[in-house]
């Protein structure tokens, strides 16, 4: 278990401004989503978070001590990331990625011990992908591709999961068994989590908490029902939505309007 | 415990597999040449030398003087550059994640051959720990160049390898159009021209164990050192950024390897100019068969770098007896069609 804390944080490339003064706070067993229009500052606040971008202004903590102050290795102990995608240039078994993960507990000319074999082992069945244990990692769909990077990050045995739009260019299914294993992985071990997410919906239907972002600051923070709502949408995301409760769990369901002369909308008295 | 013990057998079968091939080719080395001297008089000769026995010479003194004073030290320093350069393109090519990256990527081969070529300039014969001009300007032409490449390539605490990449061509074209000009200027610089192209070419010069004696805890050293990176160059298959999440110190990890394999390239190029293939295609090749996870490939290239070499340097001095070939033709053409052939049947092919 572990906490997180962004204290007046600001972060810009060096062509501009990315994230401003922002401030959030995140406690041990939170499962919170980051929404927001591309080039929010969604990615950036996953980087920041997990220490391998330096804030320009503030300070992130975790449990209380400052990111700048931890090693890198230190770090990897507790935090894991799961970026969007990783392209990997050697021929490596799925074994041999998520063993990966045990980087940060490996010393020099030590192979890995039974300790961190059986984590490994014990991440493949987390994620139930002990069939790909032997298959080479570049020739695995994009989706068991995702779950086994998602296997390694948990090989890592993190407190805190930190998840970079992790169901991009997944289809259905796996977008949704992704998010259902995280979300156990939440509710059943305590696991920490704060995935950047852009599907709306997914985001509505397994996250607690949403923060949305607009223009690299905090647009706002609350549960889907509080931060969904069609004005906001409206007004960061520029799209024309009506939001209606999901049909089984109630929690917002966001429905596009298409616009433009294409499409003839019944609109159903409203205009 | 038994996929556990299944493993390091593996590792270890492969590698003392490898050492044995490694010795093979060494006796083979040692026995042939301009003078055929029979293994079991060799073998005598060195158990003599070493005063473990005392046999009674059946052999003509001038073999013992051709062994001892030519053609150990020439074998061992073949072995020497093969290891050094195969382990050296490991590093890069694992660092960089870049399947062209060889020993000379970043600039090490333009910056040894302008040092060999200013040296050669200068009619003074020095010697240093048994070195020559040339070996030394060669050393220290090949390290002064990667400073310079990552020194360009750094920008804001970062060295972004992109960056390093393009530093080290534009560096290198710089360095090496310096060079052709004094080529072209040749008869004006007092340039030997056969010298400069038996550098450029490939050729191992040892000349004495002196030089043994300083290269071999230079190459020995950097890959013992090279292995307690294995597990981190594994990371940074994932990228800089992924190897970061790992808890890889990645900016301190990379300029360390950077400087082990320039220290390894820069000790093979003093004793041997440059010869190319070696460390481009000994570590694909072994990965090819072994697998990419550097535990072993980082020593399994290094015992295969050390027989290719030997037996090229084999061959490129008895091929046209008496005359010798630049030894980095024959790795080229022996190197080629076999990695070719790999490429063709491998299991484990790549993913670039």
């Amino acid at each position: 278990m572990v906490s997180w804390q962004a204290q007046r944080v600001s972060f810009s490339y060096l062509d501009g401004l990315v994230l401003n003064n922002i401030n959030l706070s995140i406690e041990a067993g939170e499962m919170v989503g980051l929404l927001g229009p591309n080039g929010s500052g969604k990615t950036t606040l996953i980087k920041l978070a997990s220490g391998v971008l330096k804030p320009n202004q503030g300070e992130i903590e975790l449990d209380g001590s400052s990111l700048r102050q931890l090693s890198r290795k230190s770090i990897a102990r507790s935090v894991a990331v799961v970026p969007q995608q990783f392209n990997i240039p050697f021929a490596f078994t799925a074994a041999e990625i998520v063993m990966l993960g045990r980087t940060p507990f490996l010393r020099a000319f030590v192979e890995g011990n039974e300790i961190d074999k059986q984590f490994v082992a014990n991440a493949f069945e987390l994620v139930s992908i002990s069939k790909l244990k032997e298959r080479r990692f570049d020739e695995l769909s994009g989706g068991e591709r995702q779950k086994v990077v998602l296997a390694m990050a948990l090989a890592q045995q993190p407190k805190l999961l930190l998840l970079d739009e992790p169901t991009l260019h997944l289809d259905i299914t796996h977008q949704v068994e992704i998010l259902e294993l995280v979300r156990r992985l939440n509710v059943e071990r305590g696991l920490t989590v704060m995935a950047a997410i852009h599907d709306l919906n997914l985001a509505a239907l397994y996250f607690d908490r949403l923060i949305l972002l607009k223009d690299g600051r905090v647009s706002a923070d609350g549960s889907p029902a509080q931060v969904l709502t069609e004005d906001r949408i409206k007004e960061v995301f520029s799209a024309s939505v009506r939001v209606e409760p999901h049909p089984v769990t109630g929690v917002p369901h966001i429905v596009i309007m298409p616009k433009g002369s294409a499409f003839q909308v019944e609109t159903n008295g409203q205009d | 415990m038994l996929t556990r013990l299944r493993r390091s057998n593996r590792l270890i079968f492969i590698l003392l597999l490898l050492s044995g091939v490694l010795v093979i080719a060494l006796l083979l080395a040692s026995v042939f040449g301009v003078v055929t001297v029979p293994l079991p008089d060799m073998l005598k000769m060195v158990l003599n030398k070493v005063a473990v026995f005392d046999f009674l010479p059946t052999w003509r003194a001038v073999d013992e003087t051709i062994i001892f004073l030519i053609r150990l030290p020439r074998v061992i320093g073949s072995a020497l550059v093969g290891a050094a350069l195969a382990t050296a393109g490991v590093l890069f090519q694992g660092l960089l994640r870049n399947p062209m990256a060889d020993p000379y990527i970043i600039g090490t081969s333009a910056g040894a051959a302008l040092g060999a070529t200013i040296a050669m300039m200068i009619p003074i014969n020095l010697a240093f720990l048994g070195f020559g001009l040339v070996p030394v300007a060669a050393f220290l032409g090949a390290l002064t160049t990667v400073i310079l490449v990552y020194n360009l390539a750094r920008v804001g605490g970062k060295t972004p390898i992109i960056s390093m990449l393009l530093a080290g061509f534009v560096v290198s074209a710089l360095l090496s159009a310096v060079m052709a000009f004094m080529m072209s200027m040749s008869g004006r610089f007092g340039l030997d021209l056969r010298s400069i192209y038996s550098f450029l070419m490939g050729h191992i010069s040892v000349t004495s164990w002196g030089q043994i004696a300083i290269i071999a805890p230079l190459v020995v050293g950097g890959i013992i050192a090279a292995q307690f990176f294995a597990f981190r160059l594994n990371a940074f298959s994932l990228g800089e950024e992924g190897a970061a999440y790992l808890g890889i110190n990645i900016e301190r990890d990379k300029i360390l390897v950077l400087a082990l394999g320039s220290l390894l390239t820069a000790a093979a190029v003093s004793i041997s100019g440059l010869i190319g293939f070696v460390g481009l295609v000994v570590p694909h090749a072994v990965r090819l068969r072994l697998g990419p996870d550097h535990r072993l490939l980082l020593p399994a290239s290094a015992l295969a770098g050390a027989a290719f070499l030997v037996i090229a340097d084999l061959l490129a001095r008895i091929v046209l007896v008496p005359a010798e070939i630049p030894v980095g033709i024959i790795t080229a053409i022996i190197g080629a069609p076999f990695f070719i052939y790999l490429l063709r049947h491998a299991r484990r092919e790549y993913a670039f």
